[in-house]
């Protein structure tokens, strides 16, 4: 979807062509699901939002295959990603850390969710007790005696 | 000549919506029933105007008319004319006229479908849909002219980006569109019905309609869009919580919301102050993923900083419409009191919690959105919030939603007994024994797949047994289902769809096959329960690229099932290249090919999926739609109208 509105109002955009290549694939299925694993949330720095797992740049293929000579290294999954963030910064997380002022991303959603279930507890609170109907005016019970007479 | 009378028209249609603002909200103001009944009339007039601008652009396009910068810089003389017309609003200035036309286009039929309204509320209405039209006329003439010209055309134009040389540009923007600038109705009625200074069930009745029909072309068009991008991009991908996705599902969560509080204000009277709220927030949003798609903000701070023109101009549209109508609610909300009381276990309940958690879920996109920003202003940080972010945020919010859905929908207003619950325990008890089931089948798998799953099973049960209920006792039960009412059908079509388009997911997400592989010319591979041949790969031309077409042979069981024909295609105007995946569709899978590069050693890169239950997503976006569609023909409204017809008559 990016490339479709990218192509819709900025740029020409070169190729698009699957992502990994055959030749990157490892023998190592296991090693092979945890890099892509791990690609799949490790952004590609020249495009928009797109992972490295679907970006057919370039630099995304060279940290394709970073993430798996590390692995091959027996590096672990963690290893990998803070080796990948020392190099080119928290910008390649395509999920974001807690860390500092983010905390306010992760929670914010709950909190909402909290704060709204709150002002439904007060609400409901407030209703109960002011729940008792009003009396009938003079007028409706005209009318109810009317009715019921007819 | 043509060119430059729309350009006139344009000019004259911003004087048109200006006088079309003051005259009816000032009349409406002081009771002049003469000149409200202008409104209509200058509102046709806005739509009459820009759809002459708007035909002269799309002739321009098919006459390649290369003075005009827009059609020099997006068209080609060999595009097939097809996309000649859809290249309209393949760019900035074109889709931001496309906008304008709906917007107008809406006003209009505002003043001709809704002349039972009351002359004040009507007025107030096209008076704040004319605003809307008049900041976004001049935006246009301002700083997006679709018309300005070129000193000395050549001879042929830039072309379009190939990516968009597909069916899907002819539909997709289209019908967001006509879903995100239909909110703007329901805003006007919003608006309205706070400087009247009342809310109530006729009101919940008139604009029901209209919700309704943008929510359906909301569905539509995010379901085409996500169609589009599974087919075109080359990896099978349905939603990829890109900027621009997120800005048109945050509308479509708020105007879920609002679609079910205002059945509550119309059959019970109660949440009105609410429902006002969610009609802003739901135009509000509309406005907001205009800004991120329209200013590039989000693509970096600095490239808005470079050309901040229009991103200024639409955060400063977007200011005065949502500050504005915000203040205006906090003014005059205290004055909506609701009159019906409900039982904390009530259907009312469930559609708070339904609002509560649709609200949330929509602050989680908007927050994951533009936190990148924020974190850059606040700290400095650049950081990114991709897919992993949404799915922790997002999912569970969904989840409690489709929990909650069936036991809602069939508690009774006002106060429900014990016993309204007990009757869906079965249901619950089946639909835990089918994710235990499948959880067990799939081991070591994640639990994602059996859940979706179990709710998407849970949902359309849910319907069901829903549908059996409302047929009550006796021997015309089965006569009965088919005189429900058609907006009971239209739930039931909708919820059913969400389950639909649930179950997708989690079979899509959980249990997808990928292969990579090199493949030479007459070999063989397997994948699933499926053979792939690779019978031939052939060089063609199309009528303005040149295409490399593979035939691949999908076998299983030694029979043939279909044949694929995936492609690369050059587009030598663009010089770009292009994958038309070759996909083989059918009830409970597609299998997706894609071919790449050819190799140094011979052979092509083949990627293959398995998509277990891919045409659920969209299958379940089209029921939504339809069931939409089917509340949309419902008798209520039509009788609503009539009636107040007959009350006129008997008055006049």
């Amino acid at each position: 979807m990016t490339r479709i509105f990218l192509a819709l109002f900025f740029v020409a955009w070169a190729g698009s062509v699957p992502a990994v290549e055959p030749g990157e694939v490892m023998s190592n299925l296991l090693l092979e699901e945890r890099a892509r694993s791990i690609s799949k949330s490790l952004r590609c720095l020249q495009c928009r939002n797109e992972s490295i797992d679907e970006s057919n740049s370039g630099i995304a293929s060279d940290l394709r295959v970073l993430v798996r000579t590390r692995l091959a290294d027996g590096d672990s999954d963690q290893e990998v990603v803070s080796f990948i963030v020392s190099r080119y910064g928290e910008y390649v997380l395509l999920r974001p850390n807690g860390k500092g002022i983010n905390f306010i991303l992760w929670l914010s959603g709950p909190f909402l969710f909290l704060v709204g279930i709150f002002c439904l507890y007060l609400v409901r609170s407030k209703a109960n007790n002011t729940s008792v109907p009003s009396p009938l005016t003079d007028q409706e019970e005209e009318k109810i005696k009317k009715i019921s007479l007819s | 000549m043509l060119n430059e009378l729309a350009h006139l028209g344009l000019t004259v249609a911003l004087v048109v919506a200006v006088l079309g603002t003051v005259i009816p909200l000032v009349a409406a103001r002081l009771n002049y029933l003469y000149w409200m009944r202008l409104a209509p009339v200058l509102s046709v007039l806005q739509f009459l105007l820009v759809a002459f601008a708007f035909v002269i652009l799309t002739l321009a396009f098919i006459r390649s008319d290369f003075s005009l910068s827009v059609v020099l810089l997006n068209s080609h003389t060999l595009k097939p004319t097809i996309y000649k017309i859809a290249g309209v609003w393949g760019n900035h200035e074109g889709s931001l006229l496309l906008w304008v036309l709906i917007l107008t286009l809406f006003a209009a039929c505002v003043a001709w479908f809704a002349k039972n309204l009351p002359p004040s509320l009507l007025a107030r209405v096209l008076g704040v849909q004319s605003a809307i039209s008049a900041t976004f006329l001049s935006f246009l003439l301002l700083t997006s002219n679709p018309f300005s010209r070129v000193d000395f055309p050549p001879f042929n134009g830039q072309g379009l980006n190939p990516l968009l040389q597909d069916p899907g540009l002819a539909f997709h923007p289209p019908f967001l569109y006509l879903g995100y600038v239909g909110l703007s109705v329901t805003f006007s009625f919003a608006i309205a019905a706070l400087l009247e200074g009342k809310v109530d069930a006729s009101w919940a009745r008139w604009v029901r309609p209209w919700t309704l029909s943008a929510w359906v072309f909301l569905t539509v068009g995010i379901g085409l869009g996500s169609w589009w991008a599974y087919y075109e991009l080359g990896w099978g991908g349905f939603w990829f919580w890109d900027p621009v996705e997120n800005a048109s599902l945050m509308p479509w969560l708020i105007s879920v919301a609002l679609l079910h509080s205002a059945i509550v204000v119309e059959k019970r009277d109660a949440l009105k102050a609410w429902t006002i709220l969610l009609a802003i927030l739901a135009f509000g949003f509309s406005l907001i993923g205009t800004f991120i798609v329209r200013s590039g903000v989000l693509t970096s701070v600095h490239a808005f900083a470079n050309d901040p023109e229009r991103g200024v101009f639409i955060l400063l549209i977007l200011v005065i419409f949502v500050g504005g109508s915000l203040l205006l609610f906090a003014f005059r909300a205290g004055s909506m009191e609701s009159k019906g009381v409900f039982a904390t276990v009530s259907r009312e309940s469930a559609l708070v919690v339904n609002n509560l958690l649709l609200v949330v879920s929509c602050f989680v996109v908007f927050v994951g959105t533009v936190w990148p920003l924020v974190a850059e202003l606040i700290s400095d940080r650049k950081l990114s919030v991709g897919p992993p972010f949404f799915n922790i945020a997002f999912t569970p919010l969904i989840i409690g939603l489709a929990i909650i859905l069936p036991i809602g929908s069939t508690l009774p207003w006002k106060r429900a007994k014990h016993r309204n619950l007990v009757k869906l325990w079965p249901l619950i008890i089946f639909c835990l024994a089918s994710v235990g089931l499948l959880w067990t089948i799939q081991t070591g798998r994640s639990l994602l797949g059996p859940i979706g799953m179990g709710l998407g099973v849970w949902l359309i049960l849910g319907v069901l047994v829903e549908l059996y209920q409302r047929t009550g006792r006796g021997r015309s039960k089965f006569l009965r289902i088919l005189r429900l009412p058609l907006s009971d059908w239209g739930k039931a079509v909708a919820h059913a769809g969400l389950g639909v388009t649930i179950c997708g997911v989690a079979g899509l997400t959980a249990w997808q096959v990928e292969d990579i592989r090199i493949m030479k010319v007459g070999e063989r591979f397997e994948i699933a329960t499926f053979s792939l041949v690779l019978d031939s790969v052939e060089d063609d031309t199309g009528p303005n690229y040149f295409t490399t077409m593979a035939t691949i042979k999908l076998l299983r069981n030694e029979r043939l099932i279909s044949t694929i024909y995936p492609e690369r295609r050059y587009y030598p105007v663009a010089d770009m290249q292009t994958t038309e995946a070759g996909i083989d569709s059918n009830f409970l899978r597609d299998v997706y090919v894609v071919v790449g590069e050819p190799q140094p050693e011979g052979g092509f890169a083949v990627r293959t999926f398995i998509k277990p239950l891919a045409n659920w997503i969209w299958a379940g976006a089209i029921f939504m739609g339809l069931g939409g569609f089917f509340s949309l023909l419902d008798r209520r409204y039509r009788v609503a109208h009539s009636s107040q017809n007959k009350l006129k008559e008997t008055a006049s």
